[in-house]
């Protein structure tokens, strides 16, 4: 029997040994793994999300750009629907039968037991009628949702527009959306949706397994509000933002306007561009079909990724670099027999100035004399240094915000490459010198840039020497508080003397009747600037001006690019013109410029004609890009222009100075 | 008389009083959590499942104490009438049973039902303590291992035929008070062995599980290569392994009922289906998980009141302990169980009569493979084979039935010192 007694252990022993199976089996699935906890909560666990108001945007005086206005949706559980007079529901939503029953059935799709939207946004007086009647359809409800409003019908690309998430903009927010929400999708509205959109509140309900509620979790103890979005104040103007759009319409082309000495953006205008209120409502698919396949881009933001050279716009610039370098200061002239001789080749100063100094220079644009200032630079280390001058150079060019983004708060903005003395040899081997990339000197070739790094430029030398990086958010809700590096201020290395020469040659420009901005002077108010023409080999010039008014304490910096609008004096300086003085006069004298008025220019239709291009190609015209191996060909070309920009100038000034 | 009273109260062990009567306690208490409602604050009832339970359970109490004053040695005389009784009952299900969910397992008494299964345990248990305890019974020899046999198939292939395969499989716990008393362990090696082969072969390919047995027989061989008659044993018991995965297969295919077959394959995770057989164990599983360590809090639970465990009160209540009071809980109740049963075991082993002894560790053993099932399929490592945890589930004839099993010991363990 003794033997048979130390059975008895075997027997505990394995009883034990169940026991810490099961223990073990049970501490795996009850602590170590919290997948069944999680499940637990889909089981019964129900969110019920409550959407806040998106926050409202104002223009920089708190005048509304965009706002909410409410809408319904008719929500529908199907296994809650009992039979009822269908024609009636129909009649009131105004669907036919057909569409009843694949609405329904797609319902049916989606889940028998959630509900889905039926029938997205009603109209108040739909939603009235239905509310009623409400009682008669069993498993239908209404739900609340606020959508968008832009009561100027203005800023389409820069508010930008909201649509319902995709599916991997929920996987970046980790959660927050689910699918049907809605998200900021381009513009502000995509830069600030965090701000704007607020937190949706949260409501736990348990449910139990036939579905039916069973009350809040935990009597609510762990639900939350909706909290609202915040008031997105924006540097905008809407005054000028205005008579932005309303001067580019029928035109492509940009314009932006900065407060120099804050380096807020007051205008920002994408031309063509679209209504914001196309964007909401039902027929949102069909609009954003329609604007998406329209052949001169409304979706395409200009003035951040439109490139183009700056052309003679980017020539005060230049002196500004030479005269810091001490090549030249403001008395030092130079010949301008109406040519320029590099190496052994001639090229073309569209007029004959004699003995030219900086002022005259920036008033006339004289190609010669910045051929001349641009080859003194290179030339400064020496004939055999000219690589390592031009590096120099463009180094300085760079602090100007040229050849990377600016960092503006706004989401697409471009980098255009500024070549380094490496990329040339890379391109031209080592053999290159300065008469090789001699159209850089103007502002052309290989320079290309946006309209906001134009506006910036002018906004730095209306500040004599800094700029704040252009932004277009000035406060967000209560605090106001907007990120520190929009405060800070960026000096450019150019001693606030050399400006002065400068800024007189821009004023002559625009004030003297040497210039070639006369006829866009604005009374009472010196304004100061530069045109610049810039060839386009796909069509006509572009028409392009960048200046700041008044010319001390400055308020307002602008870039005005119309495409194929001719000669800078032509489109370009005109609308910077009337918006300098809608700007700072708060008013429009009436006044003709070249002599047509405010609503001609308004008027005027400069849409190229697309010769069966397709949209993307139609792009690729925006960017002058003049090639530097067949340089002199474009030098040549440019100076015509100028010679008929000139011409036409000439006979209009005189008709109208009397 | 009074002297003797006094001792038969110190000697009926209280300790496992107690802990039946907490166990029975905790039952109550989960009942009561399944069925409330928050919403709907009603007085209390006694045609609610929690109701009833309280009835169950004070009757039971009543039916226990009443066992402790019968004399000792009625059990070993009559076991042979009980279980006579029981079959008798068992053959009367088959007849007038009512069919409750596909098995004809329940008379039914007035609003009551009876479930003739449940009170075969203890009568199998009796007939065999008194077979074993009887003069010259050696369980080395082949004769009373048949007729111990005998005993404990003849109830499991009535039940069979209700069928209530999850009753049926109880009785297999009566190996082990057989394998105290002497049953060669070989014997049970084989027949789990045989059980082991019988899993094997539904998810390993033939070929090679008989390559396996091969390999196998063919080491013990050589290992046995002096002796040829061992050699030829060896050979003999590998050629029948392998005419028995064959048999298996054909008895699992066509013997076995389609929905026990998903139940075996679910377990094995051979298949997988989360809205047939499988969605108890599964949402049994979310529901201990969700409990975590301290456990959401008493009627708290929310998978487990919900309804979306099926069976809730009854086979998957301890899903709601589970859920209710967590890891913490869990090991409480896994922690009397085994202080219970190691308990009962300990007892046996103070009996002075064999009778006593092989009725402890029949107890011992049906409770284990009960709670071992019961647990095992709420957190998805056993079958689903539906059989109750003792004095925990709701149901008047399992808690009875373990309260007879449990208070005939605890009679027997008082008077522990004289002989039956």
């Amino acid at each position: 029997m003794d033997q048979l007694f130390n059975r008895k252990y075997i027997v505990q022993g394995l009883f034990v040994l169940i026991a810490l199976i099961l223990l073990g089996r049970l501490f795996y699935i009850q602590v170590a793994s919290d997948k069944y906890f999680l499940d637990a909560n889909n089981n019964a666990l129900r969110k019920k999300f409550i959407y806040p108001a998106r926050g409202v945007i104002t223009d920089r005086n708190g005048k509304v750009l965009a706002q909410n206005q409410p809408t319904y949706d008719l929500m529908v559980t199907p296994n809650e629907v009992k039979p009822f007079d269908t024609l009636s529901l129909c009649n009131i939503i105004g669907i036919t039968m057909e569409d009843f029953r694949k609405k329904f059935h797609k319902a049916i799709v989606q889940s028998r037991y959630q509900s889905s939207i039926f029938q997205k946004l009603l109209s108040v007086q739909t939603y009235a009628t239905l509310q009623e009647r409400m009682a008669n359809y069993k498993g239908f409800d209404v739900q609340k949702r606020t959508i968008r409003y832009y009561p100027d019908s203005i800023g389409g690309q820069l508010l930008g527009y909201i649509r319902e998430a995709n599916q991997r903009e929920i996987e970046k927010y980790q959660g927050y959306y689910k699918p049907g929400d809605y998200i900021g999708k381009s513009g502000l509205e995509k830069q600030y949706e965090v701000e704007l959109r607020g937190s949706k509140g949260i409501k736990r309900i348990l449910y139990n397994a036939y579905n039916v509620a069973q009350g809040s979790y935990a009597d609510g103890k762990f639900d939350s509000l909706a909290v609202a979005g915040e008031q997105l104040t924006t540097t905008i103007d809407v005054e000028i933002q205005k008579l932005g759009e309303q001067l580019l319409t029928t035109k492509v082309g940009s314009i932006v306007a900065i407060e120099p000495a804050t380096g807020e953006i007051l205008a920002f205008v994408s031309s063509p561009g679209y209504d914001p209120n196309l964007m909401v409502g039902p027929e949102t698919g069909n609009n954003y079909m329609r604007i998406l396949s329209n052949p001169y881009r409304p979706l395409f933001s200009r003035p951040l990724r439109g490139r183009y050279s700056p052309g003679s716009a980017f020539k005060p610039l230049d002196a500004l670099i030479a005269l810091q370098d001490g090549v030249v200061d403001e008395n030092s002239t130079f010949n301008c027999p109406g040519y320029y001789i590099a190496g052994n080749r001639r090229f073309k100063c569209e007029h004959v100035d004699g003995n030219i100094a900086l002022r005259r220079g920036i008033a006339r644009s004289c190609n010669t004399y910045f051929w001349s200032i641009f080859a003194k630079m290179m030339l400064k280390k020496g004939y055999k240094n000219q690589h390592k001058a031009y590096d120099e150079w463009q180094e300085k060019v760079r602090k100007f915000g040229i050849g990377d983004t600016l960092g503006i708060d706004f989401p697409g903005e471009s980098a255009y490459k500024l070549f380094t003395a490496e990329d040339y040899t890379k391109r031209y081997s080592k053999y290159w010198g300065y008469t090789t990339i001699l159209s850089v000197g103007i502002g052309q070739g290989e320079i290309t840039t946006t309209p906001l790094q134009m506006a910036n430029i002018m906004a730095i030398i209306a500040n004599r020497g800094y700029y704040v990086k252009p932004h277009l958010v000035k406060g967000i809700g209560e605090g106001k508080h907007i990120d520190p590096k929009y405060k800070e201020k960026h000096y450019v290395g150019i001693d606030a003397k050399h400006f002065e020469p400068v800024i007189d040659g821009m004023q002559d420009a625009v004030n003297s009747p040497i210039g070639t901005a006369t006829e866009s002077r604005i009374p009472n108010i010196l304004m100061c600037g530069k045109t610049g023409t810039v060839q386009n080999v796909h069509g006509k010039n572009h028409s392009v001006f960048i200046g700041f008014a008044p010319r001390d304490n400055p308020k307002i910096a602008i870039a005005v690019i119309v495409e194929n609008g001719g000669y800078g004096g032509a489109y370009a300086a005109p609308i910077a013109s009337f918006i300098t003085e809608k700007y700072l006069t708060d008013s429009l004298k009436g006044r003709r410029i070249n002599g047509a008025t405010i609503d001609q220019y308004k008027s005027t239709n400069l849409l190229p004609v697309l010769k069966d291009k397709l949209p993307k190609q139609k792009i690729k015209t925006d960017t002058s890009k003049v090639d530097s191996t067949k340089k002199t060909v474009p030098l040549k070309s440019n100076t015509a222009n100028n010679q008929f920009n000139k011409v036409a100038i000439a006979p209009k000034n005189n008709a109208t100075t009397e | 008389m009074q002297q003797q009273n006094s001792r038969f109260f110190f000697n009926v062990d209280w300790i496992t009083i107690l802990i039946y009567m907490a166990l029975c306690a905790i039952g109550f208490v989960n009942i009561f959590s399944v069925q409330y409602d928050p919403d709907k604050s009603e007085a209390f009832s006694f045609s609610a499942e929690y109701g009833k339970q309280l009835i169950f359970i004070i009757s039971a109490l009543v039916l226990g104490l009443s066992i402790l004053l019968f004399d000792s040695k009625f059990f070993s005389v009559f076991a042979p009438i009980v279980y006579g009784v029981t079959i008798l009952l068992l053959l009367a299900v088959l007849v007038v049973g009512r069919n409750v969910g596909g098995n004809q397992a329940w008379i039914p008494i007035g609003s009551f039902r009876l479930q003739p299964s449940e009170f075969a345990k203890f009568g199998t248990a009796l007939l065999l303590a008194r077979y074993i305890s009887s003069f010259n019974v050696k369980l080395n020899s082949l004769k009373p291992i048949l007729i111990c046999a005998a005993i404990i198939v003849l109830p499991m292939v009535l039940i069979m035929l209700q069928p209530d395969a999850g009753s049926m499989l109880v009785f297999l716990s009566f190996m082990f008070p057989l394998y105290r008393e002497g049953l060669p362990g070989s014997l049970l090696i084989i027949f789990w062995g045989a059980v082991l082969l019988f899993i094997l072969n539904l998810f390993v390919s033939p070929s090679l599980l008989i390559c396996c047995i091969l390999i196998i027989g063919g080491l013990f061989a050589y290992n046995a290569r002096k002796r040829l008659q061992k050699v030829i044993n060896i050979g003999i018991i590998t050629l029948i392994a392998i005419c028995y995965l064959f048999v298996a297969k054909y008895l699992f295919e066509n013997v076995l009922k389609p929905h026990q077959r998903t139940r075996i394959e679910l377990i094995l995770g051979l298949t997988s289906d989360n809205r047939g057989a499988g969605y108890n164990v599964i949402q049994s599983k979310i529901a201990i998980g969700a409990g975590q360590l301290t456990g959401r809090g008493y009627l708290e639970g929310t998978q487990t009141k919900y309804g979306y465990v099926p069976a809730q009160s009854t086979d998957f209540i301890f899903s709601t302990i589970g859920e209710e009071w967590g890891f913490v809980g869990c090991f409480v109740v896994i922690g009397l169980y085994m202080f219970l049963l190691l308990r009962i075991v300990n007892m046996a082993e103070r009996q002075r009569s064999v009778f006593s002894r092989v009725y402890g560790y029949s107890i011992a053993c049906i409770l284990f493979f009960h709670v071992f099932i019961n647990i095992g399929m709420t957190i998805g490592i056993m079958p689903v084979i539906g059989i109750p945890l003792p004095f925990i589930s709701y149901g008047g004839s399992s808690l009875w039935s373990f309260t007879i099993l449990l208070f005939i010991f605890l009679k027997l363990d008082s008077n522990r010192m004289g002989f039956i």
